[in-house]
């Protein structure tokens, strides 16, 4: 019997030719990540412990996202551990702010993930490097602390699942769209502990930014990763960014791993794409999503467009494309809030950001802010909000009466014209 | 080794990391005793106030699903909180209450009893891998051996750190 591609990646970290779901195991790693949140208690523990050595200096990548450009004296605090931290070690891949950006927006536009990675992060949304065909997880800080002494991770082998999505996409339905339909049909924990493997003939419509949605959001299934194999657009995209990257860390893996044909799956799910409308997630969970044609009429007071998850220039072009020429409705708010400086650069030189400005919204600095109920967009008592973000718990962005609807790109769009969660079919 | 603690009977399924431990205080440089003084607050805001040494956490599935904040264990371990038995757990939660030595028993059997019976008290023993709820015994899988090595060094910290000894790094 052969392996998935996940099974491959996790093999070739411990030089075994065969893992088996359920074992556990150690492996290692090609990068640890972790965000100033993360990273100042993994700081803690390591030094607690009187560890004094980082295992290799140019493996770890440290972002400040979260709550930067910091928002108060005791956010400033966390980000000075960190970067003290990062100089002390002389951590090569520290991301100051006005350098970087959202980290899974970030690591692969610098050309720090490649096809192949074995890769963990100090954040539940590290599955999103799985849109490279790379094993990427999320853990704890105390798994931060010890994989920075030591460059290796202890992983129990998940069961593999796979997703096919075939048939044709329908207009303004994209990445987004698929994984909340996904999430509405398997529940957030439908793939608890389990590898999502994402398959099937819609793929070859799926731009990279869109298999980064869909990745990311993988873990608000319970999965442990989410992950695609390299076809020629991942390539097209990893290639570029290796060649772009001012801080390119190494060429291509020689081996692109892919999923045996006769690996084995322990459930198979497929999803007639062609059958997908645009999706709204309702509150207060991910997997309470309903197409936008059943969603009714509610009124809304703040759109938020950006995050880990629809933070990319795909996105945003989406969304200035609908808003062009238009004005967002004169009661409520809109935030979009570019991934990276790259992005944000991107989206200037492109004209989106005015696009944005005209329309009357917030542009911000790249930040996870509003996504965690941290700063720049927290919400009111009773406030609803139409967000490209990933969780709608309660309380998640602030106030625990307000409501969080996840949408696509489009959708928020839409919404920010109208007032209300709109549909953009109608409108273009 | 055996040991009986108060209960708290969190029913719902899917009590998420938010409620556990709130985004808002993710940023602020707590100590592992702060941290405890907002352990479920979005959920149960009583908790943290009434909360006991030794008391036992009974939910529902996917506990702890969503964010990989450390803090959602933390936070209860330094509430007291002496083990932790659900349906199912978050991957994420899982992990981390493994590196961080706290049990985390998965045994949906127990937890259903305890809700149906509601026990102002039960008894666990890990050795055995027996849950006790008014004089029904439930068993339940131990840990993989690794995460054993890791849960009796005290933590992953803790275990990694004796490795590194051990290596002579």
């Amino acid at each position: 019997m052969g392996n998935t591609i996940t099974e491959n990646i996790l093999a070739n970290h411990m030089d075994k030719q065969k893992v088996s779901p359920g074992e556990i195991i150690e492996c290692q790693v090609d990068i640890v990540m972790a965000n100033e949140l993360s990273a100042v208690l993994a700081i803690e523990e390591f030094e607690k412990a009187g560890l004094n050595k980082v295992f290799d200096n140019h493996k770890i990548v440290l972002v400040p996202d979260h709550f930067t450009p910091n928002k108060d004296i005791k956010s400033a605090e966390v980000s000075k551990k960190v970067r003290d931290f990062a100089k002390m070690h002389n951590i090569v891949n520290y991301f100051e702010i006005g350098r970087g950006g959202i980290e899974h927006v970030l690591l692969p536009e610098q050309g720090l993930v490649l096809p192949g990675d074995l890769v963990i992060g100090g954040d539940s949304h590290t599955c999103t490097y799985g849109a490279l065909g790379a094993f990427a997880t999320g853990v704890g800080s105390t798994d931060i602390a010890a994989a920075f002494a030591t460059g290796k991770v202890w992983l129990k082998v998940p069961e593999q699942m796979k997703c096919i999505f075939y048939g044709k996409l329908n207009k303004w339905v994209g990445g987004k769209d698929l994984i909340l339909y996904l999430l509405g049909k398997i529940g957030v924990d439908g793939a608890r502990y389990k590898t999502i493997e994402f398959t099937g003939e819609t793929l070859k419509e799926l731009t990279i930014a869109d298999r980064f949605t869909i990745a990311n959001m993988s873990i608000e299934a319970g999965a442990k990763n989410g992950i695609f194999v390299p076809d020629e657009i991942t390539l097209e995209y990893v290639n570029q960014r290796v060649a772009a990257g001012p801080l390119t860390r190494r060429t291509l893996n020689q081996v692109i791993y892919t999923s045996d044909p006769d690996a084995h799956y322990s459930e198979t799910i497929e999803v007639d794409v062609s059958q997908i409308e645009p999706q709204v997630s309702m509150p207060h969970l991910p997997s309470n999503t309903v197409p936008i044609s059943q969603v009714g009429d509610i009124k809304i007071d703040q759109v938020v467009i950006g995050s880990c998850t629809n933070g990319r220039l795909e996105d945003l072009r989406i969304a200035a494309k609908i808003l062009q020429d238009k004005k967002i409705h004169p009661e409520i708010r809109v935030i979009v809030i570019p991934g990276s400086q790259q992005v944000y650069l991107d989206a200037l030189t492109e004209g989106l950001i005015e696009v944005f400005i005209r329309s009357g919204c917030v542009v911000s600095t790249p930040t996870c802010g509003p996504c965690v109920g941290g700063h720049m967009g927290v919400l009111a008592s009773g406030e609803k909000c139409v967000a490209t973000t990933n969780r709608n718990f309660i309380g998640r962005m602030g106030h625990a009466t307000s409501e969080i609807y996840l949408t696509s790109p489009a959708i928020a769009a839409a919404s920010a014209i109208t007032g209300k969660i709109s549909s953009p079919v109608d409108r273009h | 080794m055996k040991f009986e603690g108060r209960v708290w009977i969190f029913e719902d399924d899917d009590i998420n990391t938010d409620l556990i431990f709130p985004g808002k205080y993710t940023y602020e440089p707590l100590k592992s005793e702060e941290m405890a003084k907002y352990a479920m607050e979005d959920y149960n805001p009583d908790f943290a106030k009434q909360v006991k040494k030794g008391d036992i956490i009974v939910a529902g599935k996917n506990f702890g699903c969503g964010s990989s904040r450390e803090q959602a264990v933390t936070c209860l371990k330094y509430a007291g909180v002496s083990a932790i038995v659900a349906k199912s757990y978050a991957r994420l939660f899982y992990r981390n209450a493994i590196n961080s030595a706290i049990p985390a028993i998965k045994c949906p059997e127990a937890a259903e009893t305890v809700f149906q019976k509601k026990p102002m008290k039960i008894s666990i023993d890990l050795a055995q891998g027996k849950i006790f709820v008014e004089g029904q015994e439930f068993f339940f899988l131990p840990l993989d051996k690794q995460a054993i090595l890791i849960f009796e060094a005290g933590g992953l910290v803790e275990y990694t750190k004796n490795r590194l000894i051990r290596e002579g790094g």
